[in-house]
C-alpha cells in the first residue's frame, strides 16, 4: 500500500517540477494576496482628506478648524464656501468628507439652549471605510468638548474633570493594526486556494488525458491514489503558510502567540476539508478549464466574503449567516484567530475542528457516489 | 478453456443502447479481434470487461471472475491500454515505467526487472532519461504496450493500439502482439485496420452495439462471400456501379477508388459478355477485369451495407 501511495506521490512531485508556470503560480499567488491585503487595502484608515465649511467664522469655528487640522487622523485639503462646493468636492472625491459649521455657534451661545449642531458628511460609498471616519469624527468632537468645556471652566476659576473617563483597550489586536487581524484570514484564503485548485486540476488533467484509465485498471485504490495525489499539494500549501506566518512577523511584526503544534493540526485538518472540496470538483467537471474556473470560484469567494476574513459575520443578515457555513475557512480562521491571536488553547475551538472533519466526509462522500453513479473516474 | 465469456452484455446511457445484448467468447491465448465502424461499442465493451463500467444487464467473466462481483480480482487478472491511453508525456521513460509498475504493486528488484524488460521491447535501452512527449509515436504505442503489460497479466486489452501510427511501426507492434499471444496471454484488440484484423485467430464484427458476425478471417469470408469477386477498372466508376446494380448476375458492388468491387453469381456470362454490356447498353469502357480473392474489407462492406441478400 506505501509503495502504490509513494509511486503516485513521486510521479506527481516529478511533473510538478516540470511544471514551471504552474509553479510560479502557487508561490506568487500568495505573495500578491499579501502584498494587497498587507500595503494596498488598508484597513487603517489614516489622513482622512476632509473640507471644512465655515459658516459662522468666529473664534469658535477656528478652534474648531484648528482642532481638526491637527488631528492625525485628518487632512483639510480645502474650505468650501457654498453647499454647491460642498457637493462638488464630494462628488469628484477630492474629500472623504465635510465638516459644515453652522453661522450659529459660538462660545455665547454655550450652555444657553440648543447645543449647535456640528454637520458631518461622509462619502458612504465605502461603507467599511465610512464607519471608521464617523468613529474618528465622533472620538475628536468627544475631545474637543471637554477640551472647550475646561478652557471655559476654567474662565470662572473652576476645574473640568469627567466623572467617566473611559479607557479602551483593544485586547487582541492593540494597534488596531488591520493586518494584525488580517493575515489569519490571509494564510485560510491562500491555503484553501492552493488546496483546492491544485488537487482538483492534478486530477481532472489525468480525466482529460484518459490516463485515469490505465490507473482505473490497476491494483491501486482511490484512497491511495487521493492520498498520493493531494499530498505534494497539501505539502506545498503548508509550506505557502508558513511562509505568510513567516512575511508576516517580518513586514507586520505579527507573531504566533499560541501553540505551534495546535497551528499544524488545525491546519492539517483545514486542507483535509479544502482537499475534499478540489476532489468533489474534479468529479464533477471533465476539463482542466471548468475545473480551474469552479476550482477558484468555490475557494476564493466564499474565504474572501462569508468567512468573516473581512467582513464581520455577526452584521451579516440572518440568511447569509446561515450560507457562511458553506465555507469551510469560516472555522478554521475562529481556530487561526484564536491561536494567533490569543494563544487559546484546543477547549476554546475543538467544534470548529469537528465541524471541518465533518465537511471533508461530507464533500468525499458526495464525490464518491456521484463518481459511482456515473461510473466515471475520479 | 475460454478467458473471457461474455454474456447478454448490454450498456445503456440514458437512452441510448451502446452495446445490445452481445455474447461471444474468447479461448485462451488467442489474439481475439473486435472490428467495428466509429461508435459501434467497441471502446465500451472492453471498459466494461475491465472492470472499470458498470453493465447495464448481462455479465461477463474475464479470467474466471465476474465483471460485476469481483471487479478487484478481474483488475488483476487484466493489462488494459485504453483508446487515449499517451502515458505522460512530461515525465521521461524510465519515470513512466516507474509509475505504472509502481501502481501495479511491483518495487524493488522485481520492478527493475520488468523495467529493463520494458525497455527492451519498446526498442528504449539506454534511453530511459529520455522525456516521453519527445518519442516518435510509434516508439510510444510500444512503450505503453510494454506497461500495459509490465504486471504480467493473463488477459490483455488493447484499444486501437496502432491508430495514428506509420505503416512500418504497426508491422513490428504486431511483432509484439504476436510475441505476447505465443508467450500464452490472451489478447482482445481492437482496430480499424480491415488488414491487421488478419492477423487476429478470431474476429468478431460489431455494428451498433450488436454483433453482426463472427468467426475467422477464411470462415466470414467463405460465409458472406458467395461466388466470385472481380475487379474491374473503368474511367466513370460511379455511374457504372448505379448501372451494374440492374443486371442479374451481379449481387453487389462495391467502390474503391477508381477500381469497382462486383460480387457475381453463377449467371455470370464471363468477362467478355461484361465488356460488351458495359459498352453497348451503358456507353462505359471496362480498363480490365481480374477476379480476386475476397479481403475482409470486401466481407464488412458487404455485411454492414446489409445488402448481400439481393
Ligand atoms: N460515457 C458515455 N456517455 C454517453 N454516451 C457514450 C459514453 N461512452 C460512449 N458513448 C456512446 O456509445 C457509443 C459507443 O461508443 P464506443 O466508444 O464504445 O465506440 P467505439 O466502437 O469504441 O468507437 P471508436 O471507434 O470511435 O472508438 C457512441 O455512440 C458513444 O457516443
Ligand atoms: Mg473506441
Amino acid at each position: 500500500m506505501l509503495n502504490r501511495i509513494m509511486s503516485v506521490l513521486v510521479k506527481e512531485i516529478r511533473q510538478l517540477r516540470r511544471d514551471t508556470k504552474l509553479l510560479i503560480v502557487i508561490f506568487t499567488f500568495p505573495a500578491f494576496l499579501l502584498v494587497m491585503f498587507g500595503y494596498a487595502v488598508n484597513f487603517d484608515v489614516q489622513n482622512i482628506r476632509i473640507g471644512i465649511s465655515d459658516g459662522a467664522k468666529n473664534e469658535m469655528s477656528r478652534q474648531i478648524i484648528e482642532y481638526f487640522s491637527s488631528s492625525d487622523y485628518f487632512l483639510l485639503v480645502s474650505m468650501p464656501d457654498s453647499p454647491d462646493d460642498i457637493i462638488h468636492l464630494l462628488d469628484e472625491k477630492k474629500v472623504q468628507a465635510v465638516i459644515v459649521i453652522p453661522s450659529d455657534i459660538s462660545i455665547i451661545t454655550y450652555g444657553k439652549g440648543k447645543n449647535p449642531q456640528l454637520q458631518f458628511l461622509i462619502d458612504g460609498v465605502d461603507g467599511n471605510t465610512a464607519t471608521i471616519i464617523k468613529n474618528y469624527f465622533n472620538l475628536v468632537v468627544t475631545k474637543l468638548n471637554s477640551q472647550i468645556n475646561s478652557e471655559i471652566l476654567a474662565k470662572y476659576g473652576r476645574k473640568f474633570s469627567a466623572p467617566i473617563e473611559p479607557e479602551i483597550v483593544l485586547w487582541f489586536n492593540p494597534e488596531l493594526k488591520s493586518t494584525r487581524f488580517l493575515l489569519p484570514g490571509l494564510i485560510a484564503m491562500i491555503l484553501v486556494v492552493t488546496a483546492v485548485v491544485t488537487v482538483s486540476l492534478s486530477l481532472v488533467r489525468e480525466k482529460e488525458r484518459g490516463t485515469i484509465e490505465q490507473i482505473n485498471v490497476s491494483s491501486i485504490n482511490n484512497t491511495e491514489l487521493l492520498i498520493g495525489k493531494s499530498t505534494p499539494y497539501v505539502a506545498i500549501a503548508f509550506i505557502n503558510a508558513a511562509l505568510v506566518l513567516l512575511a508576516g512577523y517580518l513586514f507586520f511584526d505579527v507573531s504566533v502567540k499560541g501553540n505551534y503544534f495546535l497551528l499544524m493540526l488545525t491546519t492539517l485538518i483545514f486542507l483535509f476539508a479544502s482537499t475534499s472540496i478540489g476532489v468533489f470538483i474534479s468529479v464533477i467537471s471533465d476539463s482542466q478549464q471548468v475545473a480551474f474556473t469552479a476550482a477558484t470560484l468555490v475557494s476564493m469567494l466564499p474565504s474572501l466574503l462569508l468567512s468573516g476574513f473581512i467582513f464581520p459575520i455577526e452584521s451579516m443578515p440572518f440568511i447569509i449567516q446561515l450560507i457562511t457555513n458553506l465555507s469551510p475557512a469560516k472555522f478554521y480562521l475562529v481556530t487561526l484567530r484564536a491561536i494567533i491571536l490569543k494563544g487559546s488553547g484546543l477547549g476554546t475551538f475543538y467544534m470548529q475542528l469537528f465541524y471541518l472533519i465533518i465537511f471533508g466526509l461530507i464533500f468525499l462522500g458526495l464525490s464518491i457516489v456521484i463518481r459511482k453513479k456515473e461510473s466515471v473516474s475520479v | 478453456m475460454n478467458s473471457i465469456e461474455i454474456s447478454h452484455l448490454t450498456k445503456k446511457f440514458g437512452n441510448f443502447v451502446s452495446v445490445d445484448n452481445i455474447s461471444f467468447n474468447v479461448k485462451k491465448g488467442e489474439i481475439f479481434g473486435f472490428l467495428g465502424a466509429n461508435g459501434a461499442g467497441k471502446s465500451t465493451t472492453i471498459r466494461m470487461l475491465c472492470g472499470i463500467l458498470a453493465p447495464t444487464s448481462g455479465d461477463a467473466t474475464v479470467n474466471g471472475f465476474s465483471i460485476t462481483k469481483e471487479t478487484e480480482k478481474v483488475k488483476k487478472s487484466i493489462g488494459y491500454m485504453s483508446q487515449k491511453f499517451s502515458l505522460y508525456d512530461d515525465l521521461t521513460v524510465g519515470e513512466n515505467i516507474d509509475f505504472f509498475g509502481g501502481v501495479y504493486g511491483l518495487y524493488g528488484a522485481q520492478l527493475k526487472a520488468r523495467k529493463e524488460w520494458t525497455l527492451e521491447i519498446s526498442d528504449l535501452k539506454g534511453k530511459e532519461n529520455l522525456l516521453t512527449g519527445s518519442l516518435p509515436g510509434g516508439i510510444k504505442q510500444r512503450l505503453a504496450l510494454g506497461t500495459a503489460v509490465i504486471h504480467k497479466p493473463a488477459i490483455l486489452f488493447l484499444d486501437e493500439p496502432t491508430s495514428g501510427v506509420d505503416p512500418i511501426s504497426r508491422r513490428n507492434f504486431w511483432d509484439l502482439i504476436n510475441t505476447l499471444s505465443s508467450d500464452g496471454t490472451t489478447l482482445l484488440v481492437t482496430t480499424h485496420y480491415l488488414e491487421e484484423a488478419e492477423f487476429c485467430h478470431n474476429i468478431m464484427l460489431i455494428n451498433a452495439g450488436k454483433i453482426i458476425a463472427g468467426g475467422t478471417s477464411k470462415e466470414l469470408k467463405s460465409k458472406f462471400i458467395k461466388g466470385k469477386i472481380l475487379e474491374i477498372e473503368s474511367n466513370n466508376p460511379v455511374t457504372l456501379m448505379e448501372d451494374f446494380t440492374a443486371l442479374p448476375f451481379i449481387n453487389d458492388i462495391s467502390i474503391f477508388g477508381k477500381k469497382l468491387h462486383l460480387f457475381v453469381n453463377e449467371l455470370y456470362p464471363g468477362d467478355e459478355q461484361l465488356r460488351k454490356i458495359a459498352y453497348t447498353k451503358y456507353e462505359s469502357e471496362i480498363i480490365s477485369v481480374n477476379q480476386i480473392t475476397p479481403t475482409l474489407e470486401d466481407v464488412f462492406i458487404h455485411l454492414l451495407e446489409g445488402s448481400h441478400v439481393k
